[in-house]
């Protein structure tokens, strides 16, 4: 068993694969936590897909593809928070549009550059053993990045979640921490896309912490355990995904997804079976 | 010595609304301090559009509020709001002790911890409220009495001069009206200036000295019994008011005022 585990980490590609999905992992679970509670999901989704133009045109211009691919999703989020605010149209059909903008504008983009194509299914789906010690820097800066932002901003970030009006009379700036928000969101996205890439990075914000929620009580405690399902979910899945050759990131988030389903069944308090045992009592 | 007379807060001239649309047309009344007002006014009056620009969630179209007589931004923490049951999302995972926490969270600023004095205060604002019992309950388990009172305790906990209470008398059991009628009285005590809105017109004209009969603009305002008159209430709720049956009630109490 021991060997079972130690194995797959005598090369090094495989080490650095390990450290960038830990971090990974954790930070997606911590904001995602946020994802969650305020309703984000097709935003996060949005956001993730928004990134492909971004590193189309980054590699077109021969720059750094993950600098376009931030800049793509930053310029995304305040784009729907710039259509939605005035109130004209509602968020989620700014969301709806701004995405598939993206999506097709990312696709046609890289349908032109030929040698790239190959590439795209590792943007899509993540290349967790092609993670270069220059790329395991920059998640660990970001990541460190997005969690300390996530631990000094918590009273703001719960408010403004809870309740808006409260942050109001406060005079807390509302809109200026909204978008905060979703700048840390984009930072998260982009550096997931090594690990699990565009097309799942949805999955990893929201599954771990709905699963925390079914678990928990409170926002620290749904945070540190969706923290660590997502730690556990990515190990789990880079060992699985080494032992049965299947791909990285759906191996990390079909781990997560059993996660879930087991927390669904059984969670105290919330899951399906707790709440038909506490039925059939009440019906005695 | 008393304090200066300065009406604590004052509406000049303000309209207020959605995007292009105008809600509150040309507001202008004053609240003495330490005052309890009932706004009154039928659904889509503007009483929870008057509310949220009070706490300064929403731009003024034109006119100023002043408190102390100074504009509404120089002030922070100083008017509490406690939110119409519905506008809450109670799934959030928080306790009913981090709910009433939050009222003192402007004194601990964003990273600062909640010292002795804050921790005092939410015991004592939850003990007041009657539900000391409930503190590390999440808010979801609660029921809507239970509900109203964890956020009357934050208000409490916040230490406000002026709190707002959008329809706190609305879908809560008569005990949680009773205690939120006496917390009222207790806030008088201590000269907190409170504006509550509220569709119960009985309620409005029993508790309260002073009324704003609101229909996007001001209707009446002063003493209920000068405030609720058959005329004016026909004016605010126009056909509403005889389906209701809400004239029967003003009937009763306000023609010894006429006669008088």
């Amino acid at each position: 068993m021991f060997e079972w585990l130690i194995t797959p980490l005598s090369y090094t590609f495989m080490q650095r694969g390990m450290l960038a999905s830990l971090m990974v992992g954790v930070v997606c679970s911590v904001i995602g936590c946020y994802v969650v509670l305020r309703g984000m999901a097709f935003l996060g989704d949005a956001l993730a897909h928004a990134i492909l133009p971004g590193i189309a045109i980054a590699y077109l211009l021969q720059g750094n593809l993950t600098i376009g691919a931030l800049a793509a999703a930053v310029a995304v989020a305040l784009l729907i928070g710039l259509f939605s605010r005035q109130g004209t149209i509602r968020e989620d059909t700014a969301i709806g549009i701004l995405f598939a903008a993206a999506l097709s504008l990312g696709v046609a983009l890289i349908s032109s550059i030929r040698t790239y194509a190959v590439d795209l299914s590792h943007i899509l789906f993540g290349n967790v053993l092609g993670v270069s010690p220059s790329d395991l820097r920059l998640v660990g800066g970001f990541g460190v990045v997005v969690l300390a932002a996530v631990i000094i901003l918590y009273k703001p970030f719960l408010v403004i979640s809870f309740d808006p009006v409260l942050a109001a009379t406060l005079r807390w700036r509302t809109e200026l921490l909204r978008n905060m928000m979703l700048i840390l969101l984009a930072l998260t996205i982009v550096i997931s896309l090594q690990t699990v890439g565009v097309g799942l990075v949805a999955a990893m914000l929201v599954t771990p912490a709905a699963t925390a929620y079914l678990l928990t009580r409170r926002l620290p405690a749904m945070m540190l355990i969706s923290a660590l399902i997502g730690a556990f979910s990515s190990l789990a899945g880079l060992y699985i995904s080494y032992y049965a050759n299947i791909v990285s990131g759906s191996a990390v988030v079909l781990v997560a997804t059993g996660g879930f389903l087991l927390a669904f069944l059984f969670a105290p308090r919330r899951g399906i079976l707790w709440q038909r045992l506490r039925f059939r009592i009440r019906k005695k | 010595m008393m304090e200066i007379t300065e009406n604590r807060l004052s509406l000049i001239h303000v309209s207020a609304g959605y995007n292009n649309q105008r809600v509150l047309n040309d507001i202008t009344f004053q609240v003495p301090h330490g005052a309890q007002v009932a706004v009154v006014g039928p659904n889509g009056a503007g009483k929870s559009t008057l509310f949220k620009a009070l706490v300064g969630l929403l731009p003024l179209q034109s006119g100023e509020i002043l408190v102390h007589g100074l504009s509404l931004t120089n002030h922070k923490d100083c008017v509490a709001y406690v939110p119409q049951r519905s506008e809450v999302d109670w799934r959030f995972p928080v306790t009913v002790a981090d709910v009433v926490m939050m009222g003192r969270y402007n004194r601990q600023g964003w990273l600062g911890k909640a010292n002795r004095e804050d921790k005092d205060a939410v015991r004592r604002s939850l003990s007041q409220m009657g539900i000391e019992h409930l503190a590390n309950r999440p808010i979801g388990e609660l029921s809507g009495g239970q509900q109203q009172r964890v956020f009357l305790a934050r208000a409490l906990a916040q230490e406000p001069h002026i709190l707002l209470m959008d329809e706190p008398f609305t879908g809560v059991d008569a005990a949680t009206q009773e205690d939120t009628l006496a917390l009222l009285d207790q806030l008088k005590a201590k000269e907190v200036t409170v504006l509550v809105s509220t569709h119960d017109l009985n309620m409005a004209a029993q508790r309260f000295e002073q009324v704003l009969l609101l229909n996007r603009r001001i209707i009446a305002y002063g003493p209920a019994k000068q405030v609720l008159t058959p005329e004016t209430i026909q004016q605010a709720f126009g056909g509403r008011a005889l389906l209701l049956g809400d004239l029967a009630v003003v009937d009763e109490c306000c023609p010894p005022a006429e006669e008088g």
